[in-house]
C-alpha cells in the first residue's frame, strides 16, 4: 500500500503537536508496510541536513520538500510578519507575500507530486494540505483521505475565526472520501459547524512514545529549594488559555508562596502574558523559558510537579501525555479531546479559575495526590501508543482500496 | 434440610460537598452537599426510598402475611437511619412496621459504618453501642448477631465480637480460606469458644445482586423457580444457605423492569414448594445448628472486588493517608467535649469516602464509578483531605481554649 502523504511540519522543526503526530503516525504505519512519500513544504533557515535525519530514522519514508514558507500554526497575519522580517536577510522573490496564496501554490506543486509519484491513497494534516490533498486527488483520482488535528474554530479561540481558512478547512473535509479526527472533541466540532454527515468521520486518537520521556537525566537540576514547579507548556496564544494559567497562579500564591510556575513557549501573546505576571504582582514567581524541543522540553516536562492545560479548545492535546510520560501528573482542560480518554488526571473548566487553583494547590501540598496520579498516570499512557493509532488508520485505507492492496494488522 | 437466611445490608453515608482548599477555615459544614446535586445526600436518599426501600418493603410486607414462615433480617447503618429520618419517614415507618411482624432480625454494625476495627478498639466498641442505642430507640429491638463494615472479617474480630456477647458474625464464604469445605455450615472462629460464624453463599447471593438483568449471562433470564432448584440441590450437603446482599439490589442496583421486584414476590413460594426447605433469620440458624469445624481468617476477609480484601478501601496511597491523618486525630477529639466535632469526626469515618477514591478501575472499575459522587478518585481525595484540614483547624482551636 503506498500514501502519498501532505504534511507541513516535522521533528525536529515543528512548532506543535502536529508534526509529533505526523511522525508518530507514519513512523508506525511503515513499521507495518505502509510506503509513505511525505511532503513537506520546506523549512525556512534549516541548518542541518533535515532531510537526512529523517532517513536514517524513517527508512520507509520518503520525504519531499517543496520551496515554501510555510511553518505550522500561522494566520496571515504572522505569516506577514515573518515574510517581512525575512525581507532583509534573503532573497525572498520566490516567495508570495500572502499565506493563502502560498498554500494554494503548495497545491499546485502537489498536483505535479500525485503525476509523478505512485500512491493508492492520499493523506492530509491539516487545513494548509488540504488544497494539496484535492489538488492530488483531482489529478490522480485515488481516495483521500482529510486528517482534521485542529479546527479554525480552536486555532481562533472560538473569535474571528478566518473566513477563508474556515472554506478550506470545508472543502478539504468536503472532497475527502474519509475524515479522520483526533477526538470527539473535534469530530463533533466538525459536524457543528462544517455540515457533514456523521459516518464519514472516525476517531483517531493521538499517542505518545512513552521511552522518549523515560531516560531523561536531570544533572544539571536547577535550585529551587522548597519550591513546587507547576508548568504551562504551549503556544502563547489565545486559545492555549496562558491568561487562565496566570490567574489561577496569582488565585495559588496567595495562599502558598512555594511555588514556581513555568511558562513555556511562545507565540502572539508574549508580551501580554509577561505584562500579566507583572500587573498580577507575582512576576518573581514566574519564570519564562522561551520555546523548547529535545532534551530541554523533556527535562521541563520531568521536573515539573504538575502540569497545567488550560486551553480554551483543545483539539486534542498531545503535552499532556508527553508530561504523563515523564511521571507528571496533569491538571487539563476539559475542553479538550484528551480529557476523553484519560482516567488519571485531573480535570478543570478553562474558566473556572478557583477550582484551578485549587486543584494546584492539592497537588502541591498532598504527595500523596501527587504520587497517585503520576504512578496511575504512567501506566495509563501504555494505552495511546501510535502502534494502536496506526493500526487504526490501516482500518480505515483498507476501507479505501482494493483488496489486493489491503494490509492485514 | 438446609434453611434459607436472608440478611440485607441498608446504608447510606454522609456524603462530602465539594470542598475546595478556599472553603477551610471558612466553612464547616461538610455535608451540606447541595453542590453534588443529584449525587447529594437528600437527593440519593429520596430517589433511593423511590426505587427500592418503599416498594421492597411493600412487597416483603405482604410475603411475611401470605407466609408466615418467611423469615429476614437486616442490618441498618447509623447513617441511614438518621436520612431516613430526615428526608423519608415513609420508609423508615415501613421499615419499623416490618420488624414489629416478628418475622425479622435485625444485626449490629458500627453506627457509622466505618473501619474503626482496625485502626481503634475503643472507637469500635463506641460505634457498636451507638448503633445498638440507635436500633433499639428506633425498633425496640436487640441484636445478637454483628456484621462488620463490608463484611470485614478476621479472627481478632471475632474474638473481640464475642467478648462483647454476640452469638454470632457474619462473613463472606470465600473458598480461598474455606480449603474444600462447604459454606453451607457454622464455623467456630479461631480463637473464640461459642460464638458462630455464618458465611455468605456468595455465589447464589451474587446471581441475584449482581447477575440478575446481565444479559450476557447464560443463566439469564434468572426467575424465581430457577434459582429455588439450585438452592433445592444443594439439599443434604449444607444446613443453611446464607444469602447476603445489598437491599438496594431490589430497585436501585437491579432496575425494576429488570423483572427484580416480581422474582422477590414469586421467590418464597417457590422456596417453600419443596417441603424440606424452611427460612430462618441468623439467630434461630444459631440455635438450630452447630459449628463443623474451626475457621482460621488471619488476613482481612471482604465481600468486595475479587480480590475479597480491603484493597478497595486502603489500596493506593491516598486511602492510606486519609485513615491515618483521620484516626490520629482519635485523642483530641474524644478528649473534647464539643458532640459536633465527634459527629463530624465520626461521620468521616464512613468506609464510603475511601472507596471514592479507590484507583483500581481497570479491573473492578464500573461499580466505583457508578456509586461515586465525584468525578474521579483524586476529586473524592481533594475534597476529603481539605475537609480534614478544616476540622483539624477547628480541632487545633477548641485544644487551645
Amino acid at each position: 500500500m503506498k500514501v502519498l502523504m501532505f504534511g507541513w511540519e516535522f521533528p525536529p522543526h515543528n512548532s506543535g503537536g502536529l508534526g509529533t503526530a505526523c511522525y508518530g503516525i507514519t513512523k508506525a504505519l511503515s513499521e507495518k508496510g505502509v510506503e509513505i512519500n511525505f511532503v513537506l513544504p520546506r523549512n525556512y533557515g534549516i541548518e542541518e541536513n533535515f532531510l537526512n535525519v529523517i532517513h536514517t530514522k524513517l527508512p520507509k519514508i520518503k520525504m519531499r520538500e517543496i520551496d515554501s514558507l510555510l511553518v505550522a500554526y500561522m494566520n496571515s497575519m504572522s505569516y506577514k510578519k515573518m515574510f517581512l522580517s525575512l525581507e532583509d536577510k534573503k532573497n525572498t522573490e520566490n516567495y508570495c507575500g500572502d499565506l493563502l496564496q502560498e498554500v494554494h501554490r503548495y497545491a499546485q506543486v502537489a498536483k505535479e507530486i500525485a503525476q509523478d509519484v505512485e500512491h493508492d491513497i492520499i493523506h492530509s494534516h491539516d487545513w494548509m494540505t488540504f488544497p494539496s490533498g484535492i489538488e492530488a486527488k483531482n489529478q490522480s483520482r485515488k481516495p483521500l483521505v482529510s486528517h482534521v488535528h485542529s479546527t479554525e474554530d480552536d486555532r481562533s479561540g472560538g473569535q474571528g475565526a478566518n473566513p477563508h481558512v474556515f472554506e478550506i478547512e470545508k472543502s478539504g473535509i468536503k472532497e475527502a472520501d474519509k475524515v479522520l479526527a483526533v477526538s470527539n472533541f473535534t469530530r463533533n466540532k466538525i459536524i457543528d459547524n462544517y455540515d457533514i454527515e456523521n459516518g464519514k468521520i472516525d476517531v483517531i486518537y493521538n499517542a505518545v512514545n512513552k521511552v522518549d520521556f523515560d531516560d531523561v537525566c536531570l544533572s544539571r537540576r536547577l535550585n529551587f529549594g522548597k519550591n513546587k514547579i507547576v508548568l504551562f507548556l504551549g503556544r502563547l496564544t489565545l486559545h492555549k488559555g496562558p491568561d487562565y494559567f496566570l490567574k489561577a497562579a496569582k488565585k495559588a500564591l496567595d495562599k502558598n508562596r512555594n511555588i514556581i510556575f513555568i511558562i513555556s513557549g511562545s507565540g502572539d501573546m508574549d508580551s501580554q502574558i509577561i505584562e500579566q505576571a507583572a500587573d498580577l504582582g507575582i512576576a518573581d514567581k514566574v519564570l519564562f523559558t522561551g520555546f523548547l524541543r529535545g532534551e530541554d522540553l523533556k527535562k521541563i516536562y520531568k521536573m515539573a510537579d504538575l502540569y497545567v492545560m488550560p486551553s480554551i479548545s483543545e483539539p486534542f492535546g498531545i503535552t499532556s501525555l508527553e508530561a504523563m510520560a515523564s511521571g507528571t501528573p496533569v491538571l487539563i482542560s476539559k475542553q479538550s479531546g484528551v480529557s476523553e480518554i484519560l482516567n488519571h488526571c485531573l480535570r478543570v473548566d478553562f474558566w473556572d479559575i478557583d477550582e484551578m487553583a485549587n486543584k494546584i494547590l492539592s497537588v502541591v501540598d498532598y504527595n500523596e495526590l501527587r504520587t497517585c496520579l503520576a504512578d496511575n498516570g504512567l501506566s495509563e499512557i501504555d494505552k495511546f501508543t501510535w502502534n494502536k493509532a496506526a493500526d487504526e488508520i490501516i482500518k480505515v485505507y483498507n476501507t479505501l482500496v482494493i483488496s489486493k492492496k489491503r494490509i492485514n494488522i | 434440610m438446609p434453611s434459607i437466611c436472608f440478611y440485607f445490608q441498608v446504608h447510606q453515608p454522609y456524603r462530602i460537598k465539594k470542598y475546595s482548599v478556599f472553603d477551610i477555615g471558612q466553612d464547616h459544614r461538610y455535608f451540606d452537599d447541595d453542590n453534588l446535586n443529584e449525587k447529594g445526600n437528600r437527593a440519593v436518599l429520596e430517589k433511593v426510598a423511590q426505587k427500592c426501600y418503599i416498594p421492597t418493603t411493600k412487597i416483603l410486607l405482604d410475603l411475611v402475611h401470605r407466609h408466615p414462615e418467611f423469615k429476614i433480617s437486616f442490618s441498618f447503618s447509623g447513617t441511614v437511619l438518621e436520612q431516613l429520618e430526615k428526608y423519608s419517614p415513609e420508609a423508615l415507618s415501613l421499615f419499623q412496621i416490618l420488624v414489629k411482624t416478628g418475622n425479622v432480625e435485625i444485626l449490629d454494625e458500627t453506627y457509622y459504618h466505618s473501619l474503626s476495627f482496625f485502626y481503634s478498639d475503643e472507637e469500635f466498641i463506641k460505634q457498636v453501642k451507638m448503633h445498638r442505642e440507635k436500633i433499639e430507640d428506633l425498633f425496640d429491638y436487640q441484636p445478637r448477631v454483628f456484621r462488620n463494615t463490608e463484611l470485614a472479617y478476621n479472627n481478632e474480630l471475632a474474638v473481640l465480637v464475642e467478648k462483647m456477647g454476640y452469638s454470632g458474625i457474619v462473613a463472606e464464604g470465600w473458598e480461598h480460606y474455606l480449603n474444600e469445605r462447604s459454606p453451607n455450615f457454622l464455623y467456630r472462629p479461631k480463637g473464640t469458644n461459642r460464638i458462630k460464624l455464618l458465611l455468605k453463599n456468595y455465589k447464589l447471593s451474587d446471581d441475584v445482586a449482581f447477575r440478575f438483568s446481565n444479559k450476557g449471562w447464560k443463566e439469564y433470564p434468572l426467575d424465581a423457580s430457577k434459582f429455588s432448584q439450585w438452592i433445592n440441590s444443594i439439599n443434604g450437603s449444607g444446613d443453611t444457605i446464607n444469602l447476603f446482599m445489598d437491599y438496594e439490589t431490589f430497585g436501585e442496583h437491579q432496575w425494576e423492569d429488570s423483572g427484580i421486584f416480581d422474582f422477590l414476590k414469586a421467590l418464597p413460594e417457590e422456596i417453600l414448594k419443596h417441603p424440606d426447605n424452611i427460612f430462618k433469620t441468623p439467630s434461630e440458624v444459631i440455635s438450630s445448628y452447630d459449628f463443623v469445624g474451626e475457621l482460621d481468617i488471619h488476613n482481612v476477609l471482604t465481600w468486595a472486588d475479587t480480590e475479597r480484601d480491603l484493597s478497595a478501601w486502603t489500596g493506593n496511597s491516598m486511602q492510606k493517608s486519609s485513615l491515618k491523618k483521620l484516626y490520629e486525630l482519635e485523642d483530641d477529639v474524644t478528649s473534647s467535649d464539643d458532640d459536633l466535632i465527634k459527629e463530624d469526626w465520626r461521620r468521616l469515618q464512613t468506609s464510603d469516602h475511601f472507596y471514592y477514591m479507590c484507583t483500581k478501575w481497570f479491573s473492578d472499575g464500573d461499580v466505583h464509578k457508578y456509586f461515586s459522587p465525584y468525578e474521579s478518585p483524586y476529586e473524592a481525595f481533594i475534597s476529603f483531605v481539605n475537609v480534614l484540614n478544616d476540622f483539624r483547624f477547628r480541632l487545633d482551636k477548641i485544644k487551645s481554649n
